[in-house]
């Protein structure tokens, strides 16, 4: 099953390194991961999503938890969230579906190439890729979902 | 408050002296020489110049193992700080507090691959509780006092602190101020458990029938032994203790099962099995205790006590999990049972008992192999580990390496105190014994303290026998000579048809005798059972020198009980065609 963590952690060099190393040390794939300051710029926040049942994703919370430069893990999972993808994908002009897309998706348009980004779930960007294959799409950059909680729980250090 | 100015190197040194530190183990080399040179002028911290920095890290490691105290070590940049990796994986796996600090290139030279450049922060990464690179000469005190605050609460362990040589330039100073609190708002250790938990684990107390108390060394690391004794004699529950955890409970009280888990004693894993209740006090299944975890004592419910979240669950389901520092929940437990009238039924656990003792009976180690004299004209190394015990009253500390002649040690020394057992649990790091041993020496000068080792595993540090001339260290290393690699060779005669791959030496053992001579020390050498009691004696009653004590055992004994692979903990080997199912 697919799921979603979340984490606030230092914004310190290293910090993300040991992240990353903890999933390839103890065997826990990663498949996507967005990171970025947030608006106190001394904490990251960091989005990845990761393939595992419920006793894996435990474990992978409290290790992620017990590094030193990490201030809180949150598994989106155990409750109502909202998630998030943005993707970029570049056809050629003759063979652009404009069908699939309207304006407001077009983000370059020259004689030759059409970029356009598409906001939506990581499986709604799923089916939009298979819809638009007979396009021959000829690149597509996906950023990895975002994701926020429906509660009024926030990750944050000030609660 | 001491706010003179000082250089990196200095507020270094000044900072560990405010820490605590008396002493470290370490070996110079380019980067760390501002360092060196600022350890010169001081006189706070003594310097133990170590032969390899393997050495030194191990030492700073049983120094900590043995006291208590943060344990620290000091090395330079690239091979330096390389040679401290399995320390620093040893001392990660066994959750011991030190501080091992490198000395790194010059900043402006981080990442064009300069002379000695090794990337420590990321080589020492997974093996670590965490690691710091200075990034400012003013930085030391505070990472100095957060490294100290890491290594040594919550589930302790290693700390690294990578130091770029300009930050210890002695040309550069600045208004020394050491924290004198620190708060970290991404690390805080549980302390005190779920009281709810607690009261759901005397629940279970109360219910049980066949309860074992199982502990580690997280009680030993937590000074909990008073408190888990206390526990222990409240309920009159059998003990066991892991390799990690012996002396936590008194080795030579009838209450204690012994060890568990591979080597475990035949009534602890037993016991183990056949329990409906285990209580886990900072101990963590790992496995060479649960051996096949899907088969481990599936009819037991499970208290799990341990400092560490992610060690409970993760192995064996926890019934009641409690997070908390082993000594605060051990006392909030014994407060909770002596709180409540505990009704706890008597009658099943005496029978239960009875149960444990009639396995001991059954098969339990002899303890009086002595009085057997030689077997087969041959001195057995369980022989060697009771004259040891014998002769210095089992008050001494025992280090080990790692092999046959640890898990001898392990089984026929009972600890009758915590700390007085110093081994490579976790890792099983080859090479630890002797190191780790100065640093216990080092701490306790009036100490006995022996290294069993066996001929493999002294090989792998011997070059410590130097430094143990240069600071008289007068440590007796019991030296179990099967002139084979034996563990290796025990599992080829028992899983590979007795075909010895690369176990033995062919004739090419050093004259153990003469090279401790050579050293400066004195060795003797013992090859007959009539010689082994006077050559013990005269051992341990050299009070001021090193005497390695080298005797010839019978090549042929293997460990047991052992547990058998991929089964559940009641399928062991009793002898070599003796087993319980
Ligand atoms: C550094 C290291 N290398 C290899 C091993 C694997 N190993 C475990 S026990 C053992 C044999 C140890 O021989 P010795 O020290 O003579 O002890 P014995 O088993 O003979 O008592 C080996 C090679 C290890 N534990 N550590
Ligand atoms: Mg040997």
């Amino acid at each position: 099953m697919k799921r979603v963590i979340a984490l606030l952690m230092e914004n310190q060099p290293g910090a993300l390194s040991r992240v990353v190393g903890l999933f390839s040390q103890r065997g826990y794939n990663i498949e996507t991961l967005v990171v970025a300051p947030t608006s106190d710029p001394t904490l990251s926040r960091l989005t990845m999503s990761t393939e595992g049942d419920e006793q894996v994703v435990e474990q992978i919370t409290k290790q992620l938890d017990k590094l030193i430069d990490v201030v809180m893990v949150s598994d989106l999972g155990s409750s109502d969230f909202v998630e998030r993808e943005l993707m970029l994908i570049k056809f050629k002009k003759d063979s652009f579906p404009e069908d699939s897309f309207d304006e407001t998706n077009i983000v370059s348009n020259n004689e030759e190439i059409v970029n356009v980004q598409i906001i939506g779930t990581s499986s709604e960007l799923d089916q939009l890729i298979l819809d638009t294959a007979y396009s021959n799409p000829i690149e597509i950059v996906r950023s990895g979902p975002l994701g926020i909680s429906s509660d009024k729980n926030t990750l944050s250090i000030d609660n | 408050m001491d706010n003179s100015y000082k250089s990196g190197a200095e507020a270094l040194l000044h900072s560990l002296h405010l820490e605590g530190v008396e002493l470290m183990f370490g070996y110079p080399g380019g980067a760390a020489l501002h360092i060196y040179d600022a350890i010169f002028n001081q006189d706070h911290v003594e310097h133990i110049l170590v032969r390899h920095e393997q050495g030194a890290v191990h030492a700073a490691d049983g120094y900590a193992r043995a006291t208590g105290k943060p344990g620290v070590a000091l090395v330079t940049s690239g091979p330096g700080a390389t040679n401290a990796i399995t320390g620093l994986a040893t001392a990660y796996m066994d959750s011991t507090p030190i501080v091992v600090i490198s000395g790194q290139v010059k900043s402006m030279l981080i990442g064009t691959d300069s002379f000695q450049e090794t990337d420590m922060i990321g080589v020492s990464r997974p093996i670590v509780k965490h690691s710091f690179l200075v990034q400012k000469a003013e930085d030391i005190p505070e990472i100095v006092k957060k490294a100290f605050h890491i290594a040594t609460t919550g589930r302790p362990g290693p700390v690294v602190i990578d130091v770029p040589k300009d930050f210890t330039d002695p040309e550069f100073k600045f208004e020394f101020n050491y924290p004198l609190e620190i708060n970290m708002r991404s690390y805080k250790p549980a302390q005190a458990g779920d009281s709810s938990r607690i009261k759901e684990a005397v629940d279970l107390i109360e219910h049980s029938k066949r309860p074992v108390i199982y502990s580690g060394g997280g009680v030993i690391q937590d000074d909990a032994s008073d408190e888990l004794i206390e526990l222990a004699k409240l309920l009159d529950f059998p003990i066991t203790n892991t390799l990690m955890g012996l002396g936590a409970f008194p080795g030579s009280d009838p209450q204690f099962m012994g060890m568990l888990g591979m080597h475990g004693t035949y009534q602890a894993n037993m016991a183990m099995h056949n329990a409906d209740l285990i209580i886990a006090v900072g101990a963590r299944f790992d496995d060479r205790i649960t051996n096949d975890p899907k088969k481990f004592s599936l009819q037991a419910k499970k208290i799990h006590i341990d400092v560490d979240p992610a060690s409970v669950s993760k192995i064996i389901h926890a019934d009641v999990p409690i997070v908390g520092s082993a000594k605060e929940c051990l006392s909030m437990l014994i407060q909770a049972i002596k709180g409540r009238d505990l009704k706890i039924n008597h009658e099943e656990i005496s029978a239960w008992n009875k149960q444990v003792s009639d396995w001991r009976d059954a098969h339990g180690l002899n303890h009086s192999l002595l009085e057997l004299g030689p077997q087969n004209g041959k001195i057995l190394p369980q022989q060697v580990v009771q004259s040891l015990y014998k002769e210095t009253e089992g008050e001494a500390f025992i280090t080990s390496d790692v092999g046959q002649h640890q898990m001898f040690a392990a089984q026929y020394y009972h600890f009758d105190k915590p700390r007085q057992w110093i081994n490579s649990g976790g890792l099983g790091t080859m090479g630890f014994g002797l190191p780790s041993a100065m640093g216990v020496q080092l701490a306790y000068p009036d100490a006995t303290v022996a290294c069993v080792t066996g001929e493999g595993s002294i090989q792998m540090c011997i070059q410590e026998l130097s430094t143990c001339l240069q600071y008289g260290l007068p440590i007796k290393i019991i030296n179990l000579n099967n002139a084979a690699l034996g563990m290796v060779r025990q599992w080829q005669d028992m899983q590979y048809g007795g075909r010895y791959s690369s176990s033995t030496y062919e004739n090419s053992l050093p004259d153990f005798k003469a090279l401790a001579e050579s050293y400066g020390h004195i060795g003797i050498k013992v090859a007959k059972f009539e010689d082994l009691e006077s050559a013990m004696k005269e051992c341990i009653s050299l009070k001021d020198r090193l005497v390695f004590l080298d005797v010839d055992v019978d090549p042929n004994e293997h460990v047991y009980p052992m547990l058998e692979a991929g089964n559940s903990m009641d399928y062991m080997w009793l002898g070599k065609d003796k087993k319980t199912w």
